[in-house]
């Protein structure tokens, strides 16, 4: 059969424009060439509004992230598979295994076609390598200088894994906290290429997706109490939210935390902390004090957790502060970064 | 990282903090006050205070540029944003710091105004070059470490002839503000200053010669590393046991007596002495402060708006004032981490990491409440 729309898509040095998303036959031509093409699976191929899914056991897990990123493209990864990273991994932190994305895509008027190309490939190569399709999505396009580019909306589904029980609220006093690798990359790769600062380090993004090493760690170490990917605010906000859900407080040894030498370096040049900056592939692990050798033996046998530590204790404290023994050998908080240091890092 | 470690180093720190420990006198006191707020912010961040004597006080001073930025001079700036469209640049804490009509820099960009956060002048000449058709105002601030790089800036531009930048300067001078902490009648108790590290970088180590031999009291040059700090803290109490006060610089890899002599000449030939300025704090301290030379008054945004300087009282509730004199502790003020946190600052010395507030809220306050119950772990 003949295609409606005769002229094909030009991907080498064609635009978005409104009509992308109107509607119209130009709209169905970027899905069918592109989204269709590049993401295509049984469940998109079914064409409807949405994704009929078979049914599955357990409780299932539900989590949306939108991404904004700029610039879109950066060492280690893009907008597009960051946005499938980013949603699998909130999905595999509850405790789940996830099983389908959903993807909302709003472009700005001029994009360059060929920029979104490499964008949705990059997004379908993370969902293929992952092994979780994105079975349904949307497209509009907003007038120029209304959006930046592009920002892409994911939603994941998972099913919860049996006899585990993660959440933030589940850490005890005598729990360990381990990290599964140094921290800052993803933020340090962002802010190395931003125009106004670009500086010449080989830091690459961390972004993964953390499924795998989380389906290791809970094999190895089911009674594991919370599992968080410490992205925007870094570990820092993460172990407060984490302190502040379960009621406990946190002591850090600043030695044991694994931070990349041009990682702190950039740091140390721009004036940050890395334990402020955004990751997008390092799961934190709290764990029972006895289980903790065992949870960094899996993690460390994962690609992903090499470098895993285990780095601080909880302890009882009511006011449910993270404080850190210095390396200097003094103690101090590590407390929620003021501000917004680093926006549209994810 | 090479050459910063070594600054760093814990062992080497729990040695010099038993030295310190060994050579104060258990029967005094000693208050020594950290002018800058680099050496604040470092003091805080490696938790320095648990490895000295109780004997010691460090008392935070006011070198904080962020911190001694009155409120009406901000609001300058946002007048010039918000009334004369200008785009302003200026350094990241500065947008934070809360201003009248329950506005800051960051608020007023909320309302429409063009503000830009900027890490150098150099940065906003850049913008003035982009924009030809709008006027483009750096708010230039900070002490003498700031003010060779605003010079260089106002220079290329007027070497470019771009005529749509300006400046709204607020440079200003150290040691004007050690006189002024010294001369206070009634003011705190000091005897020693950490001396600036980049501040003297540029000025030198003879400026203070007059606090050590008309005021009696020791300085010490020190670096922004922490052993830099605990090494100057050793050198102050060495010449109070002595008797001594000199000035003396731990900082000898970046420091000379005379300081960065090009630096000097170029901030001279741009600027000149205000007659007096208004500090927050300090109060209106005579010749404290730069402005532009009558050659380069084409570049000054006072003038060219017609903005003028309009004093502003501080929030009722806020000590900033007596603790950027060294007269109080953050916590010492009724409203710190209440109504006054990092996320909601009242007072400036609660925006800048450099701040005493700002440091002792995210570092140290887990001093103040009752010490933590550690439980058993495996």
């Amino acid at each position: 059969m003949k295609s409606a729309h005769s002229r094909p898509l030009d991907l080498m040095n064609g635009h978005v424009d409104l009509s992308h998303g109107a509607g119209g036959r130009a709209m169905a031509q970027l899905i069918e060439d592109l989204f269709a093409r590049e993401l295509g699976n049984e469940f998109l191929a079914q064409g409807d509004d949405g994704a009929r899914l078979p049914a599955c056991a357990g409780a299932l897990v539900m989590a949306t992230d939108a991404h904004v990123v700029s610039p879109l493209f950066f060492p280690g990864g893009d907008i597009g598979c960051l946005s499938v990273h980013g949603t699998i991994n909130d999905v595999a932190v509850m405790g789940a295994r996830p099983l389908y994305l959903a993807a909302s895509f709003v472009l700005e008027e001029g994009l360059p076609l060929a920029d979104l190309a490499r964008i949705v490939s990059s997004m379908a190569a993370a969902a293929r390598e992952a092994g979780v399709p994105v079975v349904t999505g949307d497209t509009k396009v907003v007038e120029r200088g209304k959006a930046d580019g592009v920002f892409i909306t994911t939603t994941g589904v998972g099913v919860c894994l049996d006899g585990v029980d993660v959440s933030g609220a589940n850490a005890r006093p005598g729990d360990a906290v381990l990290i599964s690798g140094p921290l800052g990359d993803h933020g340090m790769a962002i802010m190395s290429v931003r125009e106004n600062l670009a500086f010449d380090a080989p830091i690459v993004s961390d972004t993964a997706a953390l499924h795998g090493i989380v389906a290791a760690l809970l094999a190895a170490v089911p009674d594991t109490r919370v599992l968080r990917d410490p992205t925007r605010g870094g570990l820092a906000a993460t172990l407060n939210e984490i302190a502040h859900q379960s009621g406990v407080g946190i002591v850090l040894d600043e030695a044991a935390i694994p931070v990349r030498p041009a990682v702190a370096a950039a740091c140390e040049l721009l004036g940050l902390d890395p334990l402020d900056i955004a990751n997008e592939g390092r799961l934190i692990v709290v764990c029972p004090a006895s289980s903790a050798d065992r949870a960094l033996a899996a993690l460390r046998a994962h690609p992903l957790g090499r470098d895993a530590a285990r780095i601080g204790d909880v302890i009882a404290d009511d006011r449910h502060f993270v404080q850190m023994k210095t390396r200097f050998g003094g103690r101090r908080m590590v407390d929620w970064l003021a501000g917004d240091a680093l926006p549209r890092i994810c | 990282m090479k050459y910063i470690d070594d600054f760093r180093d814990g062992e080497l720190a729990c040695a010099l903090g038993a030295a310190i420990h060994a050579e104060v006198r258990p029967e005094r006191e000693y208050r020594l006050m950290e002018f800058c707020g680099g050496h604040t912010h470092a003091i805080s961040r490696y938790g320095i205070a648990d490895l000295l004597p109780p004997q010691l006080r460090l008392i935070h001073g006011p070198g904080c540029p962020v911190c001694v930025l009155p409120i009406g001079r901000i609001d300058q700036a946002i007048r010039l944003a918000l009334e004369h469209r200008a785009i302003l640049c200026s350094y990241g804490d500065t947008l934070r710091v809360p201003a009248s009509d329950k506005l800051s820099l960051l608020r007023a960009k909320g309302r429409g105004a063009d503000v830009r956060m900027v890490y150098s002048p150099l940065d906003a000449l850049q913008v003035a070059r982009a924009n030809p058709g709008r006027e483009v105002v750096f708010l230039a601030i900070g002490f003498e470490t700031t003010t060779p790089p605003t010079a260089v800036a106002v220079k290329q531009a007027q070497a470019e002839g771009l005529r749509n930048f300006s400046l709204l300067c607020n440079h200003v001078l150290t040691p004007a503000a050690m006189h002024a902490i010294l001369a206070a009648p009634g003011g705190v108790q000091l005897d020693g200053f950490v001396g600036p590290a980049h501040v003297s970088t540029v000025i030198g180590s003879a400026p203070y010669e007059p606090f050590a031999r008309d005021y009696r009291k020791p300085v010490v040059i020190a670096g922004f590393e922490p052993l830099d700090v605990m090494r100057a803290i050793q050198m102050l109490i060495r010449q109070i046991n002595d008797g001594r006060a000199e000035v003396e610089n731990e900082f000898t890899r970046a420091v000379t007596p005379e300081g960065n002599l090009k630096a000097q000449a170029l901030v001279a030939e741009v600027f000149e002495l205000r007659n007096d300025f208004e500090w927050r704090g300090l109060g209106t301290v005579p010749a404290s402060a730069l402005k532009l030379r009558a050659e380069f008054t084409a570049f000054d945004a006072e003038a060219r708006f017609g903005v003028p300087y309009a004093a502003v009282p501080d929030h009722k509730a806020c000590e900033c004032a007596a603790i950027l004199r060294g007269e109080k502790r953050p916590e010492e003020c009724r409203i710190f981490g209440t109504a006054c946190t990092p996320d909601n600052p009242v007072g400036s010395c609660m925006v800048s990491s450099e701040g005493a507030c700002a440091a002792h809220y995210t570092y140290g306050r887990f001093r103040e409440a009752a010490p933590v119950t550690t439980t058993t772990s495996a």
